[in-house]
């Protein structure tokens, strides 16, 4: 058995500039800093193998596939499936040990981007995972199970989105053609994510409740979370459509804001065609197209999370 | 145990996995700096970086083209790149139309593209050959030294040791799910899609509560046997040397890149 790369997410080296592999380094280390402290605070260190183990189950289970189409295969991330379970800080640290034993170990990821990819794949979905999760903490099982796919599912978009947007800022793609691509396949992949996170969370919801209980130091703090959670997903929905739509806005903030060097004129010209047709070209029907998307996600995992809730084991 | 495949580390005895690790980490990591740092089309400085792999491949006695033969797992990532070809202006070597774009390569674009694989690829190599040279625990030890936390590098440590046991674990889960998928020739097998999805979903639910309770027995087991909070090893870990001559060497190499790619 042979590893096999499970994500085409992890960035190599030298597919970000220099500049932008640091930055995400940067941001990364200030995030780990406080993850750090605060596990150090809640756990104590005797508690630092069990999250060790914790963390190989998240690789392990990246190797579960699933046949989908044509020889394509859904797998997991397991981001929100860490924050779930570990909760945020904890998966967080779980996410990034996982990511840097992929790039030290099988150079699945190269090392000066590593920040980007801890960044996009650890640190972002632990934050919206753990974050919605927490609004919903005291509601009922299929509203936590219907919000955790979403989260799962949205997850994978965040992290595409700021790949795109990091190989945008490296200028090494243009805007509308990344952005657009990365999401259009990650749309699929999420999917994958979301329907075996929810899987998995009704599994254990069925098998160990215990182990999903609120304990009395998750309250605290909650608030902090939810905020955190549904202000990146929000500018993850708002971003993705502007950003296929709009790029020259983008772009122009950028170059205003001193990001890219120079702002480059197309060498190629796109019809910009990913928008509901009988609404026209419009800003407003590719963000109603982007809603619609949301709405067949939601319902699709609202529906499985109810008939996998109404199922009972026979005890 | 099955799942020893998994590991990179190549036992022998060469100058290279006698080295401290400490000075393998920086040496790597100065390299794919440096890397990242040549500018595009240095095709000299590209081929005096590939003298220093060939030299390191030698120093490692795993044979001249062993990182060479195992950096192809990265050139999968080269189609990553390929929106680099339209995306730079210059001179339009070609023109195509697919879907609904028309795409234009630009020499420029050719350029970039071209440079970014090649370091890319280069920068594999030294990582390869860090992992092939260097026991994993005796890397994570040369990170704690390197100021990482010790809370993280634990982690890490951990997640190495259960590793291979969680994938003989998933393997066991897999192996179950074949054998009870027979299929018929010629007929429909399996349910839907989300019917798959939702058997993969409780052997990820499964394998963690198998994990947790694991770590549980596990972490019992330590405390009983005195684990106080960190991992301790018998390696001294000393800088001899012969270390700090190699890393001058390295780092006079390294410098020699810079220059012959930028003069």
């Amino acid at each position: 058995m042979l590893y096999f790369p499970v994500e085409p997410m992890h960035i190599p080296n030298d597919y970000l500039s220099l500049a932008v592999s640091l930055v995400c380094w940067a941001v990364s280390v200030i995030v780990l800093r406080t993850a750090i402290s605060r596990t150090n605070k809640s756990l104590g260190e005797r508690q630092v193998p069990l999250m060790g183990v914790m963390a190989a189950f998240i690789f392990a289970a990246q190797m579960i596939n699933f046949p989908v189409l044509g020889g394509t295969s859904g797998h997991l991330l397991g981001g929100v499936l860490a924050a779930v379970m570990l909760g945020p800080w904890a998966g967080m640290l779980a996410m990034t040990a996982v990511i840097a034993v992929q790039g030290l170990l099988f150079q699945d990821g190269g090392l000066i981007v590593m920040g980007a990819n801890i960044l996009n794949m650890g640190l972002l979905t632990c934050a919206i995972g753990y974050g919605l999760y927490r609004a919903v903490l005291g509601k009922s099982p299929a509203v936590k199970l219907a919000v955790i796919g979403f989260a799962a599912w949205l997850s994978v978009m965040a992290g595409a989105l700021f790949v795109a947007l990091q190989i945008w800022l490296s200028g090494n793609a243009e805007l509308r053609i990344i952005v657009p691509a990365m999401l259009f396949v990650h749309a699929f992949i999420g999917l994958g994510e979301a329907l075996i996170t929810v899987a998995a969370v009704t599994f254990i919801m069925r098998t160990r409740p215990d182990l999903l209980a609120e304990s009395p130091e998750s309250s605290r703090g909650g608030r902090g979370w939810i905020f955190a959670g549904v202000l990146t997903s929000l500018v993850v929905l708002l971003l993705s459509p502007l950003a296929s739509t709009n790029p020259d806005g983008l772009e122009r903030v950028a170059s205003d804001l001193g990001l890219t060097h120079t702002a480059q004129p197309a060498a190629f010209q796109v019809i910009p065609d990913y928008t509901i047709p009988f609404l026209g070209n419009t800003p407003v029907s590719t963000i109603l197209a982007g809603a619609v998307g949301v709405i067949v996600v939601l319902a699709i995992i609202f529906i499985t999370g109810r008939s996998l809730q109404n199922k009972k084991p026979n005890s | 145990m099955h799942s020893d495949a998994f590991d990179r580390y190549h036992h022998h005895e060469s100058p290279l996995h006698r080295l401290d690790p400490r000075i393998k980490v920086v040496t790597v990591v100065g390299f794919i700096l440096s890397n990242a740092l040549l500018p595009d089309g240095a095709w000299s400085a590209f081929a005096l970086t590939w003298l220093f792999i060939f030299l390191l491949n030698a120093l490692s006695e795993l044979g001249l083209g062993y990182t060479f033969r195992r950096s192809f797992i990265a050139l999968p990532f080269a189609l990553a790149a390929v929106t680099v070809l339209f995306s730079i202006p210059g001179n339009a070597l070609f023109q195509f139309h697919f879907m609904m774009w028309d795409f234009t390569v630009s020499d420029a674009g050719l350029l970039r593209f071209v440079s970014i694989v090649i370091r890319s690829w280069l920068s594999v190599q030294a990582a390869i050959l860090l992992a092939a040279v260097t026991r994993f625990p005796d890397l994570i030890h040369a990170f704690e030294h390197l100021r990482v936390p010790a809370i993280l590098t634990t982690i890490i440590a951990f997640l190495y040791r259960y590793l291979f046991v969680l994938t003989d674990e998933v393997m066991r889960l897999l192996r179950a799910r074949q054998s009870r998928s027979a299929a018929a020739a010629g007929q429909k097998s399996g349910g839907g899609v989300l019917w798959r999805a939702k058997v993969s979903g409780n052997m990820a639910g499964q394998l963690f509560l198998r994990s947790y309770e694991r770590s549980d027995r596990i972490h019992n087991a330590m405390l009983a046997r005195g684990y106080a909070g960190h991992l301790r090893t018998l390696n001294p870990h000393e800088l001899h040397g012969r270390d700090w001559a190699y890393a001058a060497v390295a780092f006079l190499f390294i410098l020699a890149m810079q220059f012959v790619g930028r003069f």
